[in-house]
């Protein structure tokens, strides 16, 4: 079958693999319809995350129609159509148990190589690095989906691919990113980050009741999506000073709750400052430059929730441990626990109070990937969201 | 058998089943002594080097120049953390061996004096004095270093390749499941990947294990206790290729978390420290391995099956985490 390779840094191609089969009794095989590419997949392709091999599948959010089931797999027979959360999780485990998926003790083989870089381990990810399993992802024609019984989401009749497809990872992330602010009536929230997450955490802050959203970037198209599809207020931090604007925005209080919707690849419109992490990223004396989460918790009104969905592998330098202790701050951080968030998602999805699809700037076929994945890094021709069809 | 296996009360979280008596080298005393005189000799020598470099240096028959002075303070900085290592350093032996290179250092330097004051008889004798007494020094130093160094090796041997490493899981089952499914000691290489088989015949159970770089070794266990529900401990009889033994136990965790399960495994390793370290090497650490192994045991007891991924389709082993085949399905 035909499946989108990491080859290396900076070095995707669509090869030819074996297709995948069952491994374990609670597996199922998919014939993938739909699949994206995902912010976080440029941190792999810009080898920002250890412990990936050449010749790895990638690819996290993925959709399609069961073709084998595992003998444990009782919920799902051949012909389903399904959506994939991108953690595995075993739906056993204590961790499950409290809806905490992402960080299923016994869905990553390679547990002992993530407690070595992270302390403890995190569940198994499709297609993202080995430290996080070393599963194939679903960028192919055709996935195995372990715990089959546990974390898919059966697609309704009637509902189309793409009105569904961002269940399997940007849509509860952002979501969750704004459940993390515990908003409250009146609250504004900032937003730092209009790429795809950003804009469902925005329309999701919304949703969970904020007065005032602010979006952040310095892509013009992205914040005047920000604007036009959730009523978001743009701020663009390569024209105008953020502190500045936030601080006029919300009468000098700062934002009660911000939003890091960007990771470990962050920009700065100062080329010095940004000459100065990139340097450190590039002689490994940090992993990850921090811009956007430095500026979010310093931005922060006194004792507000800093909530981290952006990305981030390893560490970072110049951390404001000061500002985050002195003045208060909820730092809530975490990768999706998508399993929690398909169903409630799914129903707003029917009752019309979202649809993620407007975020799809670009449509295109498996064998496309890899200039794919170069419309979406550059961000050519005003790309937000690529979805790819096997 | 006759000794009772010190175990686990929920007192101590350590368990050294393979106790051997310590018993005092030969040439124990001669080697202390000398490594206490010459700490207490680097101690006052460098005391006085820092504190009365002027004096020094007309005793040594060396112009008293400010160079000269700092030079011998410098040392003097050297002398006292030579001192200070051999006092209290774990391996004295290093201090030791650098106080012969602090000697050597001596020499150069009573060479390089000696040939500049070859026309001062009186320096040249004082100086000549000097270089026969930082001789006799270096002569006393290798000896002590290499009785020191002796002396380490024979304590830190039988520690060495002692090896002793524990793990823990907690897994969402009862004690008692836990328990049972522990005690079918012939399913433990299904989840301890470095055993081959273990089969258990009149009470006594026979091992196969793989040991590092391909080689294999076996065994005789015994159960030495048994607590339904709480405790397993067990060891290799007498005359075993590798001394060795073990301990679970199960701890219900708090709240409704299930079980702890603290395993804890003690082996004499084949080869001493050596063959530990090429172990290590290989990527067969012990510590490692059997966190895995009780990672596989959770999988087992919670989902039902080992998980497996296709980057490590066998079920991951700590020596091939690094070694993975690239995720990519399986042909």
């Amino acid at each position: 079958m035909r499946a989108n390779c990491w080859l290396g840094k900076g070095n995707v191609d669509v090869l030819d693999v074996p297709e995948p089969r069952i491994l374990n009794n609670h597996d199922a095989i998919i014939r993938i319809t739909r699949t994206a590419i995902c912010g976080s997949d440029l941190h792999l392709l810009n080898g920002f995350i250890p412990t990936m091999k050449k010749g790895d599948v990638l690819g996290h959010e993925f959709m399609g129609e069961v073709v084998e089931v595992g003998r444990e797999v009782k919920n799902l027979a051949v012909g389903d159509r399904i959506v994939v959360p991108f953690p595995i999780a075993c739906g056993r485990c204590n961790a499950c148990r409290e809806g905490a998926y992402s960080l299923c003790e016994n869905s990553n083989p390679n547990a002992g190589l993530a407690e070595k870089i992270l302390g403890h381990a995190p569940a198994g990810i499709f297609g993202y690095s080995h430290m996080l399993g070393g599963y194939p992802g679903g960028q192919a024609e055709y996935a195995r989906v372990p715990f089959a019984d546990v974390g898919p989401l059966k697609v309704p009749e009637g509902m189309d691919d793409e009105q569904v497809l961002f269940l399997s990872d940007i849509l509860p992330t952002g979501y969750m990113g704004a459940e993390m602010c515990d908003i409250s009536p009146g609250d504004v929230v900032a937003v730092w980050g209009a790429g795809p997450v950003g804009q469902f955490a925005i329309a999701s802050a919304f949703l969970l009741g904020a007065e005032r959203v602010i979006a952040i970037d310095r892509l013009p198209y992205r914040l005047q999506m920000a604007q036009e599809k959730s009523g978001a207020e743009a701020v663009n931090y390569a024209q105008s000073d953020v502190r500045e604007e936030l601080l006029e925005l919300t009468g000098g209080r700062g934002p009660d709750a911000c939003i890091d919707a960007v990771g470990l690849e962050a920009h700065h419109p100062s080329p010095p400052a940004y000459a100065y992490d990139r340097a450190k990223q590039a002689t490994r004396l940090e992993t990850d430059r921090p811009f956007a989460l430095r500026q979010a918790i310093r931005n922060c009104r006194n004792g507000g929730t800093v909530s981290v969905i952006g990305v981030y592998g390893g560490f970072v330098d110049k951390f404001p441990m000061g500002s985050l202790m002195n003045r208060g701050l909820t730092l809530r951080a975490g990768q999706c626990h998508v399993q929690r968030y398909t169903k409630p998602l799914l129903e707003r999805i029917q009752a019309g109070q979202l649809d993620p699809s407007f975020v799809i700037t670009h449509r295109m076929g498996l064998d496309d990937a890899p200039s794919g994945f170069e419309t979406f890094l550059n961000k050519e021709d005003e790309c937000v969201k690529v979805v790819l069809t096997p | 058998m006759s000794t009772r296996l010190p175990h686990d009360d929920g007192q101590s979280r350590r368990f050294h089943p393979v106790e051997r008596p310590g018993e005092s080298p030969p040439g124990r005393l001669g080697a202390e002594f000398l490594r206490t005189a010459l700490g207490w000799f680097s101690l006052g020598l460098g005391a006085t080097e820092i504190s009365a470099p002027h004096s020094l240096a007309r005793t040594l028959g060396v112009h008293d120049s400010a160079t000269n002075r700092s030079v011998l303070r410098l040392f003097g900085v050297r002398e006292v953390s030579a001192g200070v290592g051999i006092f209290l350093s774990r391996r004295p032996e290093r201090a030791l061996w650098g106080r012969v290179a602090g000697d050597v250092l001596d020499l150069s330097v009573l060479g390089l004096a000696m040939s500049r004051y070859r026309f001062h008889p009186r320096s040249a004798t004082r100086l000549g004095v000097a270089t026969a007494a930082v001789v006799g020094c270096t002569a006393l130093d290798v000896i002590a270093a290499r009785k020191q160094a002796a002396m380490t090796e024979a304590e830190r041997g039988t520690a060495g390749s002692r090896q002793h490493v524990t793990a823990s899981a907690t897994i969402r089952r009862s004690p008692a499941e836990i328990y049972e499914a522990w005690h079918d000691f012939e399913r433990l290489p299904t989840f301890m990947y470095h055993l081959d088989s273990v089969r258990v015949v009149d009470g006594h159970s026979h091992w196969k294990a793989k040991g590092p770089a391909g080689t294999h070794v076996e065994w005789d266990a015994e159960v030495v206790e048994d607590r339904p529900d709480s405790l397993i401990a067990w060891r290799s009889v007498d005359g075993s290729q590798i001394d060795n033994a073990g301990c679970v136990r199960f701890v219900p965790a708090p709240g409704d978390r299930g079980t702890e399960v603290h395993l804890s495994l003690d082996y004499h390793a084949p080869g001493g420290p050596a063959a530990v370290a090429v172990a290590k090497l290989l990527g067969e650490e012990p510590g490692q391995q059997i966190a895995d192994d009780l990672r596989r045991f959770k999988q087992l007891m919670e989902v039902g099956e080992i998980v497996r991924s296709e980057g490590s389709p066998a079920g991951a082993r700590a020596s091939n985490q690094l070694h993975q085949r690239p995720a990519q399905p399986i042909g």
